[in-house]
């Protein structure tokens, strides 16, 4: 039995926003099943009590004193956009021809 | 062919003396690194601007205003640390033309210490990979067997340390990136603590787990090196309150007493070659002579390592990677309807297989009804993995594995099979789990190419760690050879 279906992957695909042509949702499809295969062996482990580690240093948020600073220059900020106008990002329009998934 | 450059230690003694110059050491780096080219080592050389620093560096060597060790001393960087007014590319197109308006801490401490960058060096797309063989640029080939690859992701930085074009070079080590290339190209190659090396411009991957790790041709110099970039930075919300840590200073070559845990689990010999084994065994001998005790210990969990770090590690990188959209930097697809139809193109053009395969992957497990299944799954499993260090490290000082299980495989032999290339991670993604200091050091070979040891310690003990490492390499020689056709 696979661990991924066909339809699924095409849903993640279209989620992470990634368009992916017949052959590489078929490679796509088959790598995944191996890799979920893989990774299911983790459920051999009992981990009912045991907490999760997002994080292995246990540090508070540090916080600093609320001081305004100098911002990063605005032309320089968008100087690597491939489109913007002043200090604006320009992108094509948000509402599409197409529904957005 | 330009000579080899010494090691750290080596140039330092010969600026100091006046026997050469820092404009020289550059000269010899860069004619160097230009006659190596067909090893693919560096993405780009700072030609101009590292002769102009090193002009600087002599004028401040002559008037005895040294800013540190490290000045006028010329090191690779790879190309995932970011420098205002240059470009980063993380070996992906989606970076292609990206200029950094910032500069990183690591890179901000080396020039306050007076180190010259000579090049950035290739990777893996975004140091996703152990070959660097997923790069825009093409892949590295290892000094040792051009035919092989260098280990990745930081393929590169080894492989410019290996092949003598510099005496240092900084990676980036989330899985072992750091530790498995150094073991493949014969370097030594460290991994600090988590949060002791600031993140503050490395471009992120699995901001849980990634740290700048050091390579260098002996453990003295990546000491050096370590002391240089170590120690907080409040731009980095996960970075640990201790100043740098004193390495060298720690450097007294005594292992007398010190224990030495053995974990039966990384000696297991199915999946293990035998000269990896033999040589790794060998070294854990050599400090035993020297007055080391070695203990049996288990780390029952080590096996489900690379199953939690492949869950955790890709989850984290979907959401890093959803910034590469087209908007604010880098590729943008042209002729897009909508700015649905431009992110979807944007990215599907700009990410390489590896890193879509892996943005899928994460995507999913973070997805709705599968998060428990998989992401929480992994993070109760990275616990029982941070317990199982704590144990053993009761019983021992540091614990000594095979870096990889084999040695460095040949080029495309694994680019096919994803899951085959994850599994060459298994000694070394625990350390990242966990967030324990590791060190690679070359201990021999096996098939005429290098053997790893690799060395663990308990957080923050990093002087501990390269205590052990210096000791080792101080009564043997593996450090020392060079690859044949460069010798």
């Amino acid at each position: 039995m696979s661990a991924i279906t066909r339809e699924e992957v095409e849903r993640v695909v279209a989620l992470a926003r990634l368009s992916l042509d017949e052959d590489e949702l078929s490679r796509m499809a088959r790598e995944l099943d191996a890799v979920l295969g893989y990774v299911a062996t983790l459920g051999r482990l009992e981990t009912r009590d045991v907490p999760p580690t997002a994080h292995v240093v246990p540090l508070p948020t540090p916080l600093r004193p609320d001081e305004p600073e100098p911002p990063m220059d605005a032309a320089l900020a968008v100087a690597n956009a491939p489109e913007s106008e002043g200090s604006a990002f320009v992108v094509p329009k948000v509402i599409g021809a197409e529904e957005e998934g | 062919m330009a000579a080899p450059l010494g090691s750290l230690g080596a140039l330092r003694a010969a600026l100091d003396s006046g026997a050469t110059s820092s404009a020289r050491l550059i000269d010899a780096s860069l004619e160097r690194a230009r006659a190596a080219a067909p090893l693919g080592a560096f993405v780009a050389l700072r030609e101009d601007l590292s002769r102009r620093e090193a002009r600087e560096a002599d004028r401040r060597r002559e008037r005895g205003a040294l800013r540190s060790l490290l000045d006028g001393i010329p090191i690779a960087v790879k190309d995932n640390l970011v420098r205002a007014g240059e470009p980063t590319g993380c070996a992906s197109r989606i970076l292609q033309g990206y200029v950094s308006p910032y500069t990183s801490t690591v890179l901000e401490r080396l020039e306050a210490a007076g180190a010259i960058v000579v090049g950035r060096t290739n990777m893996d797309e975004f140091a996703m990979g152990s070959s660097t063989e997923h790069s825009l640029h093409g892949p590295t080939r290892n000094p040792w067997d051009p035919n092989r690859t260098p280990g990745g992701s930081s393929g590169g930085s080894a492989a410019a340390v290996a092949a003598g074009i510099v005496p240092a070079a900084l990676g980036s080590d989330t899985g072992g990136s750091v530790r498995q290339p150094a073991a493949c190209c014969g370097v030594v190659g460290v991994k600090p603590t988590y949060g002791r090396v600031s993140r503050w411009g490395l471009v992120a991957f699995a901001s849980s787990l990634d740290q700048v790790g050091v390579f260098a041709r002996s453990a003295a110099d990546a000491a050096r090196v370590l002391e240089c970039i170590a120690g907080h930075d409040p731009r980095d919300s996960t970075s640990i309150p201790e100043p740098a840590p004193r390495l060298l200073a720690a450097q007294d070559g005594d292992v007398a007493g010190l224990v030495i845990g053995l974990p039966r689990e990384c000696f297991d010999p199915k999946g293990l070659e035998p000269g990896v084994e033999r040589a790794v065994r060998e070294a854990v001998g050599e400090l035993e002579r020297a007055g080391a005790k070695l203990r049996d210990v288990s780390l029952p969990h080590s096996e489900y390592g690379v199953a939690a770090y492949y869950l955790i590690a890709t989850a984290e990188a979907s959401s890093n990677l959803a910034r590469y959209d087209g908007v604010r930097y880098g590729h943008r697809a042209s002729g897009a309807r909508d700015l649905g139809e431009m992110y979807r193109r944007t990215r599907s053009e700009g990410f390489g297989a590896e890193v879509k395969r892996r943005i899928v992957l994460g995507t999913y497990v973070l997805s709705a009804g599968y998060y428990d299944a998989y992401y929480r799954k992994a993070q109760q499993v990275r616990t029982l993995l941070r317990r199982d260090f704590e144990a053993a490290f009761r019983g021992c000082d540091v614990i000594a594995t095979p870096t990889v299980p084999e040695v460095a495989f040949r080029l495309g032999e694994r680019s096919e099979d994803p899951l085959r290339m994850y599994l060459s991670d298994v000694y070394t993604v625990s350390a990242n789990l966990a967030g324990l200091p590791g060190v690679s050091l070359p201990c021999g070979f096996s098939q005429g190419l290098p053997v790893g040891l690799q060395l663990l310690a308990p957080p923050l003990e990093e002087a501990r760690l390269l205590r052990v490492a210096d000791a080792y390499q101080r009564r043997t020689e593996h450090h020392l050879a060079r690859p044949p056709e460069l010798r």
